[in-house]
């Protein structure tokens, strides 16, 4: 509420050697990329750890490699504003590029980065507000209540914590079959993105597989996508600054008129981007049209269980599996 | 009429710093050995204070005092207080703490053991009215302007269909009427009736409200964001405890009141009672984005029924309108009488009766918001008249059109008492909107399907108060002939206070570039002026410059004659000369006329004030006395009725049926403000009050969980205002630009119902675009939408508030 951080002690190391070093010497060390989901917290001193460990210095993380099988690696410090204006990202993996500038603001993309948005935590106002939920190590769930405010929460895989996913880009990790360079332990390795997001059945505390001690180094993004069709779209209230209703994340390839494969991917649905693979099943093979949009609406929700406020999204996101199959047609 | 200055652009000598970050506001204020000042908010939405436990704050590294309840001034129970023991809602300050450092603040604050018992809350004021609801505070429910605070209950039976969404209409502790009521109804040919929810909202002024404070040789000096650089004087003094001629007042720039920050306000005078208690040592309040949020004002919500009867040609011949007020944990804002009188001159009924509820909750405190209750009047009503519209076949431009004031204002009428307008030209800002809109063509397309959009249109209408008298002008012209306006007007954003000071240069013939606007803080010597209350502005401090200059022109007049023979009828001023009227090359300067004023003294250089004036005047034109010409007068000009600001809009928007998302495709609001002063100034106001409307109308969030009355909206992500990229990059205004006889320019207010207009007309195409769906409740968010168009129940349950 003051507005006034913890004392910390900031580490800038050069290397993610330095950076592997502090983490080994601290335990409860915290490690920030852009800061814009860490300094919220510090700010409002709900998380208050004595040791920070700034990213921004270590000059590996940053930037955008072409892979020779036609995809992407992309560091983790890279900015979102990058992302958003990398020709390489534009031309192989147009969904990122737009996700990626969906994200918040214009300030706020010029210093969060893609690592950060992908593991920032959930925006649930009373976690974020620091109630002993669930999620917090509690035993409520304060979002689930029979008079809660729960518009932003989640439809599916809701064990105990309601909250949702708010990153615009993990969708399109998730699509794109993205893995997670992570260094643990001194060592790489590698994590789907299809696994890399857990939710509250796996592990109530975190969004992530990330550990204390893990470095998220990079993304790698193969190239089965690159040059596919895509479609990305987010509805929120507003059109910057705002996080995802709901959003809706595609990759299709085409063979002739009929959709060939395609991974359909939602934000905003589920602590985790939701995998739409009924939907995916139903147009595997077939012409897009009304009749598949139809079909499509049927199936995309199903098994959504409402909470007060947002049974809204149960249309939203037939709509959006829909527009995405239209963008086919 | 043509004027030098009047109706011209100019360049606001406040603008440069304002765009280079060069402006110092509150929060910029530094000092040698400055303290810094931190608050604990309360953690509940309305508890006692059992105790207070200090010892651990107190022995953090850098700590220097603490101030509890206890040692300040406590209003009465329906006040604000600057610290409570009772606070009434989440987030009111407590304890106050002083530190060498911001952190070492925010420590001790964090070390506080405040030992708090939960009482009865309630963030519902349907909920308090309920037989056995709870009340916001302690031995009563209802308050307001005027109004003794005192519980009010409702039976059973008053609430029978408030679950099918009718709203309970127990007693009222307000109403008026006039005309025969029942008749109108058995007369009229459509009658709509509808209950409906205005949510409340945040002011997101982007200056938070950070003041400083310091005390030297017996004054107290206070930095602090405020709209209103005289009009806060007086109270802040009272708060601090203090003589007004004991305080020195600085506020040169406000980051945003939108009438959150009209006048002096507790958290303002923090920092001066913690100073006092470190012996004057300069302190520094840094008021948070949380803080803003929970202490920074909301415009008061409603829930609200109204019934309407028409006429065959559309006239509204009975209106029966009634309110319940979300008044937030204090007595508020009187938003509730001006529905009912924004609803009577806007659409002239001849039948009507008002009734109102102002209902304590422990939400945020409520304060004006541009358009208090007129914007929130216009959100709830318009769309209750495109109904009657639809089902009476009329066009929805001409139903207003008909019941509007026009043609000057003469015979219109406003409020309780039907009273006369000074002017009003509705009718013809309607037409040139509907002209320049082209509205007859492009309205044909409603409900025009393009994939899953469908277009809509909409058009509306929107008051507000737009001027006063009764307070000062004072002015100085110097031996070096330059002329210095003093105006106590903020710095609200509107650039005003340079705008109404163009009008003694105007008087006076006096280029611009020989100006000098003092301003900003007491030390500039102020009269006493009205707040910058928005739309007031305009009207009452062109006229206190008016006649300020009026009396300067006159003392220059005399003056000449004085030196150079004559009688004072026998000179006039030219090119900033004093020049004999059958002679030009005969005068004086006004620099040499300035000089001589000093020489005469008296009346000509302020020893010999008028009477009439202000203490404030009185005593700033008394520091200037000496020192030049002096121009000083209270505004005794004639003013006889309601000075209104009126506004008409005209929308064009298309609607995703399948996302919710609401895309504007054109907008045009059109001013009735009198004389256009400023043109640039006035584009501005229309375009910043239409952002501000698109916010009101479709996305701002004030939402609390009933449960726990927390607030869920506490910062701008969360609270949600238009920004820049929500709306388009161009959009349309025009004035009507027919003067206000009342005003000797011509001139009145325009600011804030180009707000409700905005956000009206915004929720009227919403509806179109739907075939004419009635939401009857604002904002209409994107969930709402999506559930409207796929036919599915809206989540909300009946009437409910705070959810949105």
């Amino acid at each position: 509420m003051t507005d006034v951080m913890h004392n910390f002690e900031l580490f800038q190391p050069d290397s993610v050697q330095g950076v592997e070093e502090l983490l080994d010497e601290f335990d409860d060390a915290w490690i920030i990329a852009g800061g814009k989901d860490s300094l919220d917290w510090f700010k409002d001193r709900v998380i208050q750890p004595t040791v920070v460990v700034d990213l921004a210095r270590v000059p590996d993380l940053g930037g955008i490699e072409a892979l020779d099988d036609g995809g992407l690696y992309i560091g983790s410090m890279t900015t979102l504003t990058e992302v958003n204006e990398s020709d390489l990202v534009k031309e192989r993996f147009p969904i990122l590029s737009v996700a990626a500038g969906n994200v918040a603001s214009p300030q706020i993309r010029n210093a969060g980065t893609i690592g950060g948005n992908i593991s920032q935590d959930t925006r649930c106002g009373y976690y974020r507000d620091g109630f002993p939920c669930y999620r917090a190590g509690g035993n409520t769930c304060y979002a689930n209540t029979p008079t809660a405010m729960n518009r932003d929460h989640a439809l599916f895989e809701v064990s105990r914590c309601v909250a949702v996913t708010p990153s615009d880009t993990a969708p399109a990790m998730v699509a794109l079959g993205a893995t997670m360079v992570i260094r643990r332990g001194g060592e790489d390795m590698e994590v789907p993105a299809a696994e890399f997001f857990i939710g509250p059945e796996i592990d109530i505390t975190r969004m992530t597989v990330l550990e204390p001690g893990d470095i998220l180094l990079g993304i790698r993004i193969p190239g089965a996508w690159a040059n596919a069709r895509h479609y990305f779209e987010k509805v929120a209230d507003r059109s910057t600054w705002d996080f995802a209703l709901v959003s809706v994340t595609m990759v299709a390839q085409m063979a002739g008129n009929s959709i060939g494969d395609a991974a359909i991917v939602c934000g905003g649905v589920q602590c985790t981007p939701r995998r739409l693979t009924e939907v995916e099943d139903v147009i595997r093979g077939e012409v897009p049209g009304s009749e598949l949009e139809t079909l499509v609406r049927r199936v995309a929700s199903r098994g959504a269980s409402p909470l007060n406020f947002n049974h809204f999204k149960i249309p939203l996101m037939e709509n959006l599996a829909a527009r995405a199959v239209r963008s086919l047609g | 009429m043509t004027y030098k200055l009047i109706g011209k652009d100019f360049t606001p000598p406040d603008l440069e710093a304002k765009v280079t970050g060069a402006a110092k506001y509150a929060e910029d204020f530094r000092a040698d050995g400055m303290a810094h000042v931190k608050v604990f908010g309360s953690p509940m939405p309305h508890a006692r204070v059992r105790s207070i436990d200090l010892d651990d704050a107190m022995k953090i590294p850098g700590v220097l005092a603490a101030l509890i309840p206890d040692e300040v001034k406590q209003p009465d129970i329906t006040g604000l207080a600057i610290l409570s023991n009772e606070p009434g809602y989440f987030g009111q300050p407590v304890v106050a703490i002083a530190a060498e450092t911001e952190q070492a603040a925010a420590d001790a604050v964090a070390a506080l053991k405040v030992d708090m018992e939960l009482l009865p809350f309630v963030v519902d004021p349907l909920e308090s009215l309920k037989p056995d609801g709870p009340n916001a505070l302690t031995g009563g429910n209802v308050s307001g302007r005027r109004i003794d605070f005192q519980e009010l209950k409702w039976s059973g039976k008053d609430f029978a269909l408030a679950e099918e969404g009718e709203l309970p209409r127990g007693s009222s502790v307000v109403e008026w009427s006039f005309g025969d009521l029942d008749a109108a109804f058995a007369d009229s040919k459509v009658i709509v009736e509808e209950s409906f929810v205005h949510a409340t909202n945040a002011h997101h002024a982007m200056e938070p409200r950070s003041a400083a404070a310091f005390w030297e040789n017996g004054k107290c000096h206070v930095w602090g964001s405020t709209q209103s650089t005289s009009f806060a004087h007086p109270g802040l003094a009272r708060m601090i405890g203090i003589e007004p001629t004991d305080l020195v007042f600085v506020a040169e720039y406000c980051g945003g009141g939108f009438g959150g920050k009209a006048t002096s306000y507790p958290l303002m005078a923090l920092p001066a009672l913690m100073s006092k208690k470190l012996g004057g040592r300069p302190c520094l309040l840094r008021v948070s984005r949380n803080e803003e949020y929970y202490n920074g004002m909301a415009r008061a919500g409603f829930q609200g029924w109204a019934k309407l009867g028409f006429a065959e040609d559309g006239k509204i011949i009975g209106a029966d309108i009634f309110v319940v007020q979300d008044l937030g944990p204090t007595s508020g804002f009187p938003d509730f009488n001006n529905v009912g009188n924004a609803f009577s001159i806007v659409f002239q009924p001849t039948n009507m009766r008002f009734r109102a509820v102002p209902v304590l909750t422990n939400t945020a405190p409520k304060g004006a918001q541009r358009g208090p209750g007129e914007n929130q009047a216009a959100n709830m009503l318009e769309p209750l008249i495109d109904k009657a519209a639809a089902e009476l076949g009329m066009d929805r431009m001409q139903i207003r059109h008909v019941n509007a004031p026009g043609n000057g204002g003469a015979g219109f009428k406003i409020g309780a008492n039907q009273g006369p307008l000074t002017s009003a030209f509705l009718k013809e800002a309607l037409d040139k909107g509907r002209d320049m809109f082209q509205w007859a063509e492009r309205s044909s397309q409603s409900g025009m399907m393009t994939g899953s959009k469908a277009r809509g249109y909409g058009v509306a209408s929107a008051y507000h108060s737009a001027g006063s008298n009764g307070f000062d002008g004072l002015l100085r012209i110097a031996p070096d002939g330059t002329l210095h306006v003093h105006t106590g007007v903020g710095n609200l954003g509107t650039f005003s206070y340079a705008s109404t000071s163009r009008v003694a240069a105007e008087v006076l013939g006096y280029d611009w570039d020989h100006v000098v606007i003092e301003r900003g803080g007491s030390a500039r010597h102020l009269p006493w002026n009205l707040g910058q209350f928005g739309s007031n502005t305009n009207f009452t401090m062109s006229r206190t410059n008016f006649v300020a200059a009026e009396d300067a022109k006159m003392k220059l007049l005399e003056i000449a004659a004085a030196k150079l023979g004559g009688d004072p009828s026998g000179y006039e001023l030219s090119d900033e000369r004093v020049v004999s009227k059958s002679d030009m090359s005969v005068g004086i300067t006004f620099a040499e006329a300035a000089q001589l004023a000093i020489e005469m003294g008296g009346k000509y250089s302020g020893q010999v004030l008028p009477e009439d004036l202000n203490p404030m005047t009185q005593g700033s034109a008394a520091a200037l006395a000496g020192t030049g010409l002096i121009g000083v007068a209270k505004d005794n000009l004639p003013k006889d009725g309601t000075v209104p600001a009126l506004s008409a809009s005209f929308i064009e928007v298309d609607v995703d049926l399948e996302t919710g998302q609401v895309e504007i495709l054109d907008y045009i609001g059109v001013a009735d403000c009198g004389t256009v002063v400023h043109p640039t100034g006035l584009a501005a106001q229309v375009r910043g009050g239409a952002v501000m409307g698109f916010g009101l109308g479709t996305t701002e969030r004030h939402v609390y969980d009933p449960a726990y009355g927390l607030p869920n909206a506490k910062s701008f992500y969360h609270a949600k205002p238009k920004s820049y990229l929500d709306v388009p990059a161009e959009l349309g205004w025009a004035a009507v630009d027919q003067p206000d006889m009342q005003n000797p320019m011509g001139i009145k207010g325009i600011g804030e119902p180009l707000e409700g207009s905005a956000s009206a007309a915004l929720i009227c195409a919403i509806s179109d675009a739907l075939g004419g769906h009635m939401f009857n409740r604002t904002p209409i968010v994107t969930d709402m939408i999506v559930n409207a168009a796929a036919g599915n129940p809206q989540s909300h349950k009946p009437l409910a508030t705070n959810t949105v």
